[in-house]
């Protein structure tokens, strides 16, 4: 406090407070767009999570705040047999749900994982050396793999379809996961891309120099490295593949139905309690809400990447 | 990206035996005769002509990855460093080309037929009869029409991303918390939102949207009931999962850009608005093209909220493209159709992309 410069102590003057004023107006004004939207982002979430605690009056009543306009019940929760004394008991219903969670798990992180291995060495391999595959350069290998991102799904889907009939593997969660990896492979380049870009080529030059090879020096120097960006561009893999639904639903029938295709279906038949519908969906977005705030740090690094050159 | 040469200069002494070099030429050849017998054996096969007793394709396929493997060995047995380099390109390019250039192909060979997955007749070359129904098909061309509504939402959605990262770029208190909030959209599945908000925020009884609605005066608030509105609201709900997309990426140019710029603009007696205009802005250019351009490409892939909340409803008005060809199949099982759809679609795109491409190059080169 003493040794801070006392050139003037009281900020009262005219032009001071007129200042402050218009300071204090554009502070109030960016919070409020700021809390409005927020609470247009997360309304929907907190309108489902509370729905899922509702019954039939209090969704017929447009209650919103649990324990003052209503008293919570397990209902939503219940009918999946994820409630407190459903939980124990067997529950097919439960079984179906998990059943499909497990196929969602499996096919994201296999495909994103993956899409990683491919989409890494590939990328690192297009960031240090130069090729020559017929007249495809360096440049135009690299818009190859980039250019099927502009590939609409829509367009693979049908000859997917009468493919995987012929190999068998219609309904399947291989086939799932490749079709997935195919999908994100493009955005994993992308971002490696711009990671290995980022790191010096004199660590592996050092490495070679000590006697390692060109992928010893990748494994073991260059990979710990490069760590988080993987980890951003398997996170953002992980968010579109667990949330992919066109491919799941016309390559899926019975036992490779993933999360989004089990909300789809149930969404479609009338009649349907809003509370079980609530349960469902917030039950299938629950893992990346959690993901989105434990791990917000690398989704945002994946997403800037390559964005800021 | 370096044109010419490599970034990392690697000199090593590769003494390949011939033994080694002839043992990989064995080892790619080898595997590739039988990638191609198994194939031949698999289409006479399936022909009919001999009876192997091949249930699917799945021999193939595995003779396929054989072969890629035994490639990947072969060049480092050949080649020696420069083919361990190659090892690193390999692996993706195979892959993408078995997933993508071979179902191309296919696709356009079952695209000139008129082959009904539900029909025992098969499929059936019919040359150009798929082309003349897809001219005269109003929904298509409809759908199309959607789409370029669809994708022009995108500058609103811009400025609205622009607005925000704005924000979150200022002095602000809770920064982490908004970012978290801000982004969370983007993590919800398409589908979900669609019940969420689709469904039951905009039911038109007990929805808190419809409630709102009533409450500001909107007697009967039926939210896909004109054309015109299921339109704008299928665009509203897409554009609140996406515009975290924009946001982000928007936040990352204006952090990457030096605070002196700015200050020396106000410096220099620009009020906020000058600043913005003359200095933030043009700085962004390259960034938000970036941006726009990633948003169109997913957008042209929208169709999940609109197979969930309309089903292409009101009598096909909010279309998209994809969904209308989802739906060509879900209820026709049209193949042969849906395939020559999609691929004049992806035409379209390419042409469209390389365009706007080749445009946003010159746009956001820098002007001297």
């Amino acid at each position: 406090m003493t040794d801070r410069p006392a050139t003037q102590i009281f900020r009262d003057g005219e032009a001071d407070l007129r200042h402050r004023a218009r300071w204090w107006a554009s502070r109030a004004a960016i919070y409020a767009v700021l809390i409005l939207w927020a609470f247009v982002c997360l309304f929907p979430i907190y309108w489902t999570a509370t729905t899922s605690f509702k019954a039939a009056p209090d969704v017929m009543q447009g209650n919103m705040i649990p324990y003052v306009d209503y008293q919570p019940k397990w209902l939503g929760w219940r009918s999946l047999g994820l409630s407190p004394d459903t939980i124990g008991a067997e529950s097919t219903v439960r079984a179906e749900f998990l059943k499909r969670f497990t196929n969602s798990a499996v096919v994201a992180v296999s495909a994103s994982a993956l899409a990683l291995v491919l989409g890494s060495l590939a990328a690192y391999g297009l960031s240090r050396f130069s090729y020559r595959f017929g007249p495809m350069r360096n440049a135009d290998i690299s818009f190859f793999f980039l250019s099927q991102l502009i590939l609409p799904p829509v367009v693979l889907a049908l000859p997917f379809l009468v493919l995987y009939r012929e190999l068998a593997l219609h309904d399947t969660r291989i086939g799932l996961i490749l079709l997935y990896t195919l999908t994100v492979l493009p955005i994993v380049i992308w971002i490696m891309r711009d990671q290995f870009a980022g790191i010096p080529t004199e660590l592996e030059e050092a490495a070679l120099v000590d006697g390692l090879g060109v992928w010893g020096a990748f494994l073991t120097i260059i990979l710990p490295i490069a760590l988080p960006g993987m980890v951003a561009a398997f996170i953002l893999s992980l968010v579109l593949t667990w949330n992919e639904y066109f491919f799941a639903a016309l390559l899926t029938s019975t036992n490779a139905v993933t999360l989004p295709v089990m909300v789809a279906s149930q969404t479609g038949s009338q009649g349907i309690s809003w509370w079980s519908m609530a349960a469902l969906s917030f039950a299938a977005i629950l893992p990346l809400i959690v993901i989105g705030i434990v791990l917000e740090r690398y989704i945002i690094k994946g997403m800037a990447a390559g964005a800021v050159k | 990206m370096t044109p010419e040469g490599d970034l990392l200069h690697v000199v090593t002494r590769d003494d390949l035996s011939p033994a080694r070099r002839a043992l990989g030429r064995v080892l790619i050849w080898g595997s590739f005769a039988l990638l191609v017998l198994v194939a031949l054996a698999q289409a006479l096969n399936a022909a009919r002509v001999l009876d192997l007793g091949f249930a699917n394709w799945r021999p193939t396929l595995y003779a396929y990855a054989f072969w890629g493997t035994c490639l990947c060995i072969g060049q480092v047995m050949l080649k020696g460093e420069q083919g361990k380099r190659l090892v690193f390109v390999l692996p993706a390019a195979l892959f993408t080309v078995a997933m993508v250039v071979f179902p191309l192909i296919f696709g356009l060979t079952i695209a000139f037929t008129d082959w009904n997955l539900a029909s025992l007749s098969g499929r059936r070359f019919n040359g150009l009869a798929n082309v003349r129904q897809m001219w005269a098909d109003p929904f298509y061309w409809n759908a199309l029409r959607n789409m370029v509504w669809y994708t022009a939402a995108i500058l609103v959605e811009y400025a609205i991303a622009f607005g925000l990262a704005l924000l979150l770029n200022a002095e602000i208190r809770a920064r982490r918390f908004f970012r978290v909030a801000f982004l969370l959209p983007l993590m919800l599945s398409p589908v979900a939102v669609s019940w969420m908000i689709g469904k039951s925020m905009m039911e038109i009884r007990f929805g808190p949207l419809a409630r709102l609605a009533r409450w500001l005066g909107w007697e009967n608030p039926s939210f896909f009931g004109s054309p015109e509105m299921a339109r704008f609201w299928i665009m509203v709900m897409d554009a609140w999962t996406f515009i975290p997309l924009m946001m982000i990426m928007l936040l990352a140019g204006l952090q990457a850009i030096p605070r002196e710029l700015t200050e020396a603009a106000r410096v220099d007696g620009a009020g906020p608005w000058k600043t913005f205009r003359e200095v933030t802005f043009p700085l962004m250019l390259p960034v938000s093209v970036t941006a726009i351009l990633i948003r169109i490409i997913f957008k042209l892939k929208l169709a999940d909220i609109i197979i969930n909340v309309t089903a292409g409803g009101p009598g096909g008005a909010t279309d998209s493209v994809t969904s209308f060809i989802f739906r060509e199949y879900r209820d026709r099982s049209n193949v042969g159709y849906g395939t020559l759809l999609a691929m004049v679609y992806l035409v379209l795109i390419v042409i469209f992309m390389t365009v706007l491409m080749k445009l946003a190059e010159r746009w956001t080169r820098p002007r001297t």
